[in-house]
């Protein structure tokens, strides 16, 4: 159909990928068992590709949270925020939200994607500018789509290309509005948020920091990045997700800017969809609990990205920059990555295949994630699994196991 | 410096030919993604080394409409006349 004409490179290389047996885009999970196992076409898997960072999707509490509310409150709000979908929970969660940051005010939106598109899109008027950092996730540049603001890509991480973008706008009317992200989902590498900070406060921008993947990771309360990096006074807006760390689904802004309320009846993606089901907030209120009165949690996750970060540079692979609960094994190119994926699931292993121009750089990745129920044993499986994958491909050479224990240098936590 | 719009085209041909297959045909009316085969990402990370060259900002939402060549030598132009 002419109509679809469109997406005829799509359909190559889908076609290409059914050829090879298994479509990873179409990977079902028959069962979890749970946030460390599922099964798939009856086999075990290990999960190294959830983003579920605490392992709190089947914490007891917050699965009994969900299930009393599910009960009392029913499955859904059928309405909008601005209509008949603010509950005593959502009002709740968002009151716990601001008080878990220590500012002002929180925004509760129905996805994270939502939470990016709504607060970005809403903030960014005509004569604004908004600076991306290159390497930003498909919502933000879906919300620039969305905004009538200039849209100005800086170099990923880098705060010194932000500042000489910001100061070519001179003499320009509107607000300058940096957006970066805690930690980025494809290579585990944090912004440099010191430094960026820094070009805030020295330009006069606005800055909005996505925590999608460091709130409840990072920070020694886990509140993310911002806390780690002691720049929380810096940062105006904190967008984030219910479904990563917090183990459900929704999205979040938080702010102290007086004002930041009118939001509500300005942000579209806010106004114009169903809020969450009350089960989902209650559930995400009790994972909110567990992160604020359990330091441990986020501790366990920050071990585990070291241990399994370690041991596969250990290993001789190719890794992303820095040693996070997010790892990216670097492939040589889109094929190897596909087989290396395929292989690695018969193995027993499951983690995130991607491909450009998801991934900076054109770069072909397997994207690992490890979570806080992740037990030693778990990581170390999933290492050995990795690795002889990665040797019977030639990727790595076969004696590099060898080596074990010896020091090999790593960059800084 | 004041560049004219096929100056500002022969100079982004030089900078593709670096980044593009070496049998795609490049000139003004090269659409820049069917042609070339370059990915959304790729086409960005290339805008930003025109960026470079030329010291102007190029705005996303300003290469939403670019499909030739000649389309981005012209936006260029323009952005860098405002520039000046």
């Amino acid at each position: 159909m002419p109509i679809f004409d469109k997406f005829s490179d799509i359909r190559d290389a889908l076609g290409a990928l059914a050829q090879t047996g298994q479509n990873p885009l179409s990977v079902r999970f028959d069962e979890i068992l749970s946030p460390a196992e599922g099964v798939v076409e009856n086999r075990r898997v290990l999960l190294f590709g959830t983003s579920n960072y605490l392992g709190l999707t089947f914490d007891p509490d917050c699965v009994e949270a969900g299930v009393q509310m599910l009960r009392k409150s029913g499955t859904g709000t059928t309405g909008s925020r601005i209509a008949n979908g603010t509950y005593a929970g959502h009002a709740a969660l968002e009151k716990q939200l601001a008080q878990f940051y220590g500012k002002r005010s929180a925004m509760v939106f129905s996805t994270g994607y939502q939470a990016n598109l709504g607060l970005i899109s809403a903030l960014a008027g005509r004569e604004d500018h908004l600076l991306i950092d290159a390497d930003s996730h498909a919502s933000i540049y879906d919300a620039c789509r969305l905004s009538a603001a200039e849209i100005i890509r800086f170099r990923h991480n880098d705060a010194e290309d932000l500042a000489k973008r910001i100061s070519r706008l001179k003499g320009r009317p509107g607000c300058r509005i940096i957006v970066t992200e805690g930690i980025y989902s494809m290579l585990g590498d944090a912004a440099p948020l010191r430094e960026i900070a820094a070009v805030k406060r020295e330009t006069g921008a606005y800055l909005i920091v996505d925590e999608a993947h460091s709130m409840g990771v990072l920070g020694n309360r886990g509140r993310g990045l911002c806390e780690a990096a002691g720049v929380e006074a810096d940062v105006d807006f904190v967008a984030g997700t219910f479904s990563k760390s917090l183990g459900a689904v929704g999205g979040f802004a938080v702010s102290d800017l007086e004002g930041f309320d009118l939001l509500r009846v300005a942000s579209r993606p806010y106004m114009f969809t169903a809020s969450l089901p009350p089960s989902i907030i209650a559930s995400v209120s009790a994972a909110l609990h567990k992160i604020s009165s359990d330091p441990a949690l986020g501790r366990k996750v920050r071990d585990n990205g070291l241990r399994f970060y370690r041991g596969l540079a250990r290993q001789g692979f190719e890794l992303g920059p820095s040693p996070n609960p997010v790892v990216a094994i670097k492939m040589p190119d889109r094929e190897m990555a596909v087989e290396f994926w395929k292989q690695l699931l018969k193995e027993g292993v499951y983690l995130n295949l991607a491909l450009p121009p998801a991934t900076p750089s054109s770069l072909a990745l397997l994207r690992a994630s490890v979570n806080a129920v992740h037990s030693d044993e778990h990581i170390d499986r999933a290492i050995a699994a990795i690795t002889r994958v990665g040797q019977r491909l030639g990727m790595i050479a076969p004696q590099a196991s060898a080596v074990n224990g010896a020091k090999i240098p790593l960059p800084a936590e | 410096m004041a560049h004219k719009a096929d100056e500002i085209a022969a100079q982004i041909i030089g900078a593709l030919a670096a980044i593009a297959p070496a049998s795609a045909p490049l000139s003004g009316n090269t659409k820049i993604a069917r042609d070339l085969g370059l990915d959304s990402v790729a086409i960005m990370d290339f805008i930003m080394e025109l960026e470079e060259r030329f010291d102007i900002l190029i705005p996303l939402d300003q290469i939403a409409n670019v499909e030739t060549i000649q389309d981005l030598s012209v936006t260029i132009e323009a952005l860098m006349k405002d520039a000046a």
